[in-house]
């Protein structure tokens, strides 16, 4: 118990300094847009890919299950709800999570094994500011980005499959998606982006920082930062769909 | 000599891992131009008194005073502006392993602000010619062989002219003709710059090419400190003993014992 306080404590005095570091805007230009094309554009396949699949087999799975109720013609709308709602946020959150995140805290262990973070501060410079505030922006305002495409390319993903059983036409099957999805799931979905983006962002640089200098410590902090990441997702989506439920 | 300017004052420092205790009240002080090996057994707290003076590490007790300002008064921010005059050769080499040597030279330009494209290029070819290592700009850190990462790491040093260099072992882990030419090139560095300098060392060869005086450490402090002549001549028989020893079985040259080289009497290494 004392070790669980200990880290959270240490988590929070991480993540405060990282925010410390954004009101002093202590990041530069051209590294912010390298990790926002490192951590979104290089995630876009991966994501998309999972998306499809998803989208493919809960068409497959509801489609049965509506049709003993002669409710075929829902499809569209459970799947448009379910994505954006909470399937889309989740699953690219948990992909990035895997992809990102973990790539993130083996990169920066690395460099504090290698002696790399040392040498930073030992120039005068200071680490949290130059290695985890872009990444962690960039973390922050990509995930989003793919969520939303995520949700685009599942409900496409779902019509292939819902046109290819029941031959229904692309118009109908967008226009029930569509009306099934409000604003505020909308915001919601977003919303859930960007803040499991920063979630994972600091639980990731954390992790690689926090990495103790041992030929184990890369792999520790990798497996902390996918573990942890997607426990917290988990929490935060519960909260975050019960908050957008009431003001919804 | 003892009119010099003090860089670095250790009062009283005193530093513990868990129950281990590393440093018991150690006492040092470094004056400007002075180039100070500090040699000890493995695990005495050698490369920690380096990483306590850069302030990589905190001292439990004690004080560490820099250019005569204490660092436990400055900020972040006044301390990393004392360390940009600081500069440290570390074990590993620490380079940054997804950046070409140039970029590595580079970086701390880069970071203090200079833009001039030109004058990076002109420091970086020129640091990489004093290390011998002209046309290896292009190359990545792990392409390098590990005498070669040294010295690229000595370099990149080099590239922000620090007025204090820290040598964390830098000829560990070579063979004895690698050591020697490692050794040289800090003589060499160390009379062209006329920087100040502690290296943190095994070999006697190394010291004895680059340090005009020698600090023993045991036990968490400095059990001896004077010229190389004074150390062998030394009271304390742990300090004989160890440098006796280490000239019997050096680790990587064999000529580093009292009278090598004829240089003893004259202090720095030819």
């Amino acid at each position: 118990m004392k070790i669980f306080l200990t880290s959270v404590g240490n988590f929070g005095i991480f993540s405060g300094s990282v925010f410390t570091r954004i009101s002093r805007k202590k990041v530069r230009f051209g590294e912010l847009i390298r990790q926002m094309y490192r951590v979104g554009v290089d995630s876009l396949s991966v994501v998309d890919l999972c998306a499809l699949f998803i989208g493919l087999v809960l068409v497959l799975q509801t489609s049965s299950l509506l049709a003993r109720f002669g409710a075929e013609g829902q499809v569209a709308t459970i799947v448009g709800a379910a994505f954006v709602r909470e399937i889309g946020p989740v699953f690219a959150a948990i992909m990035f999570a895997g992809r990102v995140g973990t790539g993130v805290a083996a990169e920066i262990g690395s460099m504090v094994v290698t002696e790399q973070v040392d040498a930073y501060r030992a120039f005068g410079l200071d680490p949290v500011a130059k290695l985890a505030l872009p990444r962690v922006i960039a973390m922050t305002v990509m995930l989003p980005a793919l969520t939303a495409i995520s949700c685009l390319v599942g409900i496409t993903g779902g019509y292939l499959l819902a046109y290819s059983e029941t031959g229904v036409l692309a118009a109908v099957y967008l226009d029930k998606a569509l009306a099934a999805v409000t604003p505020v799931d909308v915001l919601g979905c977003l919303s859930k982006g960007t803040i499991f983006g920063l979630l994972i962002g600091l639980i990731a640089t954390y992790s690689g920082f926090s990495t103790p200098k041992t030929t184990e410590g890369v792999g520790e902090a990798t497996t902390r930062s996918m573990v942890n990441s997607v426990l917290v997702v988990l929490v935060a989506d519960l909260i975050l769909t019960k908050f957008f439920m009431l003001i919804g | 000599m003892s009119e010099s300017k003090i860089l670095v004052e250790v009062k009283d420092l005193h530093k513990s891992f868990g129950p281990l205790k590393v440093m018991d009240g150690l006492d040092f002080t470094l004056s400007q131009g002075e180039n100070v090996a500090i040699l000890g057994q493995s695990g005495t707290g050698k490369s920690v008194l380096l990483k306590v003076i850069i302030g990589l590490l905190d001292p439990d007790e004690g004080e560490v005073a820099l250019w005569g300002r204490p660092i436990a008064e400055l900020d972040e921010v006044e301390l990393n502006s004392l360390r940009r005059k600081m500069g440290m050769v570390f074990q590993s080499g620490a380079l940054f392993d997804s950046m070409t040597v140039y970029e590595n030279l580079a970086f701390p330009l880069v970071e203090t602000g200079v833009t001039d494209e030109e004058a990076i290029s002109a420091v970086v070819r020129e640091r990489l010619e004093w290390v011998n290592l002209a046309g290896a700009e292009d190359k990545y850190p792990s392409e390098l062989s590990g005498g070669m990462r040294k010295r690229v790491a000595l370099a990149r040093t080099l590239a922000a002219d620090p007025e204090l260099i820290l040598y964390d072992e830098p000829t560990t882990g070579l063979d004895p003709l690698t050591s020697r030419k490692i050794s040289s090139m800090i003589h060499d560095i160390d009379e062209r710059v006329k920087s100040t300098s502690i290296v943190v060392t095994h070999d006697l060869a190394c010291a004895r090419k680059v340090a005009d005086r020698w600090c023993y450490l045991s036990g968490g402090k400095i059990l001896a400190d004077g010229t190389p002549d004074e150390l062998f001549e030394s009271d304390n028989q742990e300090v004989r003993g160890f440098l006796r020893d280490i000239s019997v079985n050096p680790t990587t040259d064999s000529q580093a014992g009292p009278g090598a080289s004829g240089t003893i009497s004259s202090g720095k290494g030819s």
